[in-house]
């Protein structure tokens, strides 16, 4: 059962929270063990169509000519769809906001980009009249050079992936090639610091293998609407995508969903509704396009792949004072979400550490690969097992504990970001003291003790304040900047019954006496509500 | 050429005309309409599809139809008695063993095949009567413990 250490920041919290800590049910659980929860694929149609999509089998091609005469005229099939049919052939998902440029078309016009990119459409009576059709199809290419990867894509005379990016970058505010973040002189405290550390990190793509493939029924309805029964994990997201995409007005289209057979991120991506629907109004007939698992590996979005690379500066006394990160997102041959990812990471960079020299670039490189997507924290996932990984190398490096290294430099309230944002409500040395004391990993006292909301002026009473080296930011700080330059805080003021309590005993005390002030107040830092 | 099969589903008689080559997945979803049974993979490997076969578990996906003509299946559809749930089904519920529920149909038939055989269970044999079964969400930890908690269950009811 889950354990409720309400004795952390009892006082900064009624203890009126009506469903937090209570076992719920889940409202769709009776249909799961019933197997009557309806997923997409269990609604029911007369004269159901389906759709099958051709791919392409190359990484980067030019295609010469597209043959389907005899697919055309094979048993079963109602109507070919290609490029021309579609009605805007070129999208980009989160045009929705205003971010990026149209760069993805629904079926592939002169070049495929990526190995299983969607050239024609075969919509027919069966699953298998589609594919025996499809083999019909005689397509020539002129294969093109391609790249795989995401450094070798920003070298000079490197194949052109994305025509709307010819650099192989995705371009941030119609000018920047890729994310920066500066804060301090990174240079400066290298040059100071008692220990460099570099290391290279890369991950792999890897596909969320939903058990439930993605796909859709469009159904044309007697209103002149389409109504579509859709796995996707972002209803609006796809209805607005696949208006667009057809060129439709949105109240044209109803979308079904909500019963989804696992997203994890993957069913975000409005991958079939679009092509669904317009083979439904180019037939009359209801239509489903159903990945199989292949498609599902092949040209369902993975999590992308990024290659990191992290450089920090230590002091022997535990501090970090410089953390310098490049990260290359590969989103594939298209952006899909890739670029907001690059924006998450940049956010979440130096991680939840107090550092005062940081200097970051991120960039959302083209490759020809599957495109990547959403996945699970994406963004800051790989930038979290990066940075983690060379907390542990740090540690090592200078013969400290992990765990205490790392809440030696965790944020504490009152401490300034590298972006420039004060941190607030900080939580991560209590998390790391209830972790010791789950998995009897040892801390010395004064770790114990500590707390995110006493900065304290001795640093954590880790050594001596007379035996800690001088500040070590440079002074080529500009001082229009805010930023620490001591890991002294201000004392916050705390009344005497706010005082954290001492080291969780086990089992844990009863919360102490509950100040005014909702529970919520502590984790409502976005609209800047501090605690008093 | 369409050949005319007969089988009983969950103690029902059913009879279906299937296309030769047809696998029980699609006969059963599309003709009988039984859309308890879900398919992932349509390949034989994610175990989605698993109903009972005279008792054992089988992937309908890679079963042909014809072959099951004279058989008696067994699919999640047949679980319950009218609202009475089968003690697999509350153990699920209780342990939270489902997340999206799509693997779930098959998970409650591999489960059951086991109870069925072996009422009293240890936990290396539910992992490996369910080790056909992917599930991407909940882990498979809440899953073995329904399991067990139903197999007790059932032993409980029985004394
Ligand atoms: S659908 Fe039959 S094993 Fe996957
Ligand atoms: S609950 Fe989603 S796959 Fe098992």
């Amino acid at each position: 059962m889950l354990e409720f250490r309400k004795d952390i920041f009892a006082d900064e919290r009624d203890d009126n929270l009506l469903e937090i800590g209570q076992p719920t049910q889940r409202q769709d659980m009776l249909g799961h063990v019933t197997a009557t929860s309806r997923y997409y694929d269990d609604h029911r149609f007369a004269n159901l169509l389906h759709l099958k999509v051709l791919r392409s089998p190359h990484a980067h091609a030019r295609i010469r000519s597209i043959d389907d005469s005899a697919a055309a005229r094979a048993p079963g099939v109602k109507r070919i769809i290609r490029a021309a049919d579609v009605p805007v052939n070129l999208n980009t998902l989160l045009s929705l906001m205003q971010f990026g440029k149209d760069d993805e078309p629904s079926l592939a016009t002169d070049v495929v980009r990526y190995k299983g990119e969607p050239i024609l459409g075969i919509v027919a009576t069966s699953e298998r009249a589609a594919l025996e059709a499809m083999a019909l199809v005689r397509i020539s290419y002129d294969p093109l050079p391609a790249v795989f990867d995401v450094e070798e894509a920003l070298k000079p005379g490197a194949p052109s992936v994305n025509p709307t990016y010819p650099k192989n970058t995705f371009e941030y505010h119609g000018k920047y090639d890729h994310q920066k973040l500066r804060f301090g002189d990174v240079d400066a405290a290298f040059a100071q610091a008692d220990v460099v550390l570099e290391d290279r990190y890369q991950m792999s793509p890897i596909e969320h293998a939903p058990t439930e493939t993605n796909g859709s029924i469009a159904v044309p309805d007697t209103n002149g609407r389409i109504v579509v029964y859709t796995s996707t994990q972002a209803l609006f997201f796809s209805l607005d995508t696949a208006a667009k995409i057809n060129a439709l007005p949105s109240n044209q289209l109803h979308f079904i969903g909500g019963t989804v057979g696992g997203g994890f991120g993957g069913k975000v991506d409005t991958m079939t509704e679009p092509l669904a629907i317009l083979a439904a109004r180019l037939t009359g007939a209801p239509v489903r396009y159903r990945f199989s698992r292949h498609e599902e590996m092949q040209f369902g979005s993975p999590r992308g792949a990024e290659r990191i690379y992290i450089k920090d500066g230590i002091m022997r006394d535990g501090r970090i004072i410089a953390r310098q990160v490049r990260a290359y997102f590969d989103s594939g041959a298209y952006t899909r979400l890739s670029s907001y990812a690059v924006i998450k990471c940049a956010g979440h960079i130096p991680g939840p550490y107090t550092i005062p020299n940081v200097s970051a670039d991120i960039y959302c490189v083209f490759t020809n690969r599957t495109p990547a997507t959403a996945m699970r924290g994406f963004g800051v996932t790989a930038i979290d097992f990066a940075i983690e990984c060379q907390m542990d190398k740090d540690a090592v490096a200078i013969g400290m504990d992990p765990l205490e290294f790392r809440m030696l430099n965790a944020y504490r309230d009152g401490d300034m970001k590298a972006h420039r944002r004060e941190a607030k409500n900080c939580a991560l040395i209590e998390c790391a003291q209830v972790a010791a004391e789950k998995a009897q990993w040892p801390l010395r006292d004064e770790f114990r003790r500590m707390s995110s909301r006493q900065g304290g002026a001795a640093r954590a009473g880790v050594t001596d304040r007379s035996r800690m080296p001088a500040p070590a930011v440079p002074p080529r700080v500009p001082a229009s900047t805010t930023q620490r330059v001591t890991y002294e805080r201000p004392m916050p003021a705390v009344s005497p019954a706010a005082t954290p309590p001492p080291p969780p005993p086990t089992p844990p005390q009863p919360p102490a006496p509950a100040a005014s002030g909702h529970g919520a107040r502590r984790f409502s830092s976005v609209f800047g509500t501090r605690r008093r | 050429m369409k050949t005319p099969i007969q089988f009983r589903l969950n103690g029902e008689d059913v009879a279906a005309f299937v296309e030769g080559g047809a696998n029980l997945l699609d006969t059963l979803r599309e003709i009988v309409g039984d859309l308890s049974v879900k398919g992932g993979c349509w390949q034989g490997t994610c175990g989605t599809c698993t109903v009972l076969i005279d008792g054992v578990p089988r992937l309908s996906c890679i079963t042909l139809a014809e072959t099951c003509s004279g058989s008696s299946i067994e699919t999640a559809a047949g679980l319950r008695r009218g609202s009475e749930l089968h003690p697999l089904q509350i153990a699920f519920m209780e342990r939270f063993a489902a997340q999206c529920g799509y693997c779930t149909p098959g998970m409650l038939m591999a489960a059951k095949a086991l109870l069925d055989k072996n009422p009293n269970p240890t936990r290396q044999d539910v992992i490996e009567a369910i080790s056909g079964n992917i599930c991407r969400c909940t882990g498979y930890e809440p899953i073995i413990n329904a399991v067990l908690d139903a197999a007790r269950e059932h032993a409980r009811s029985r004394a």
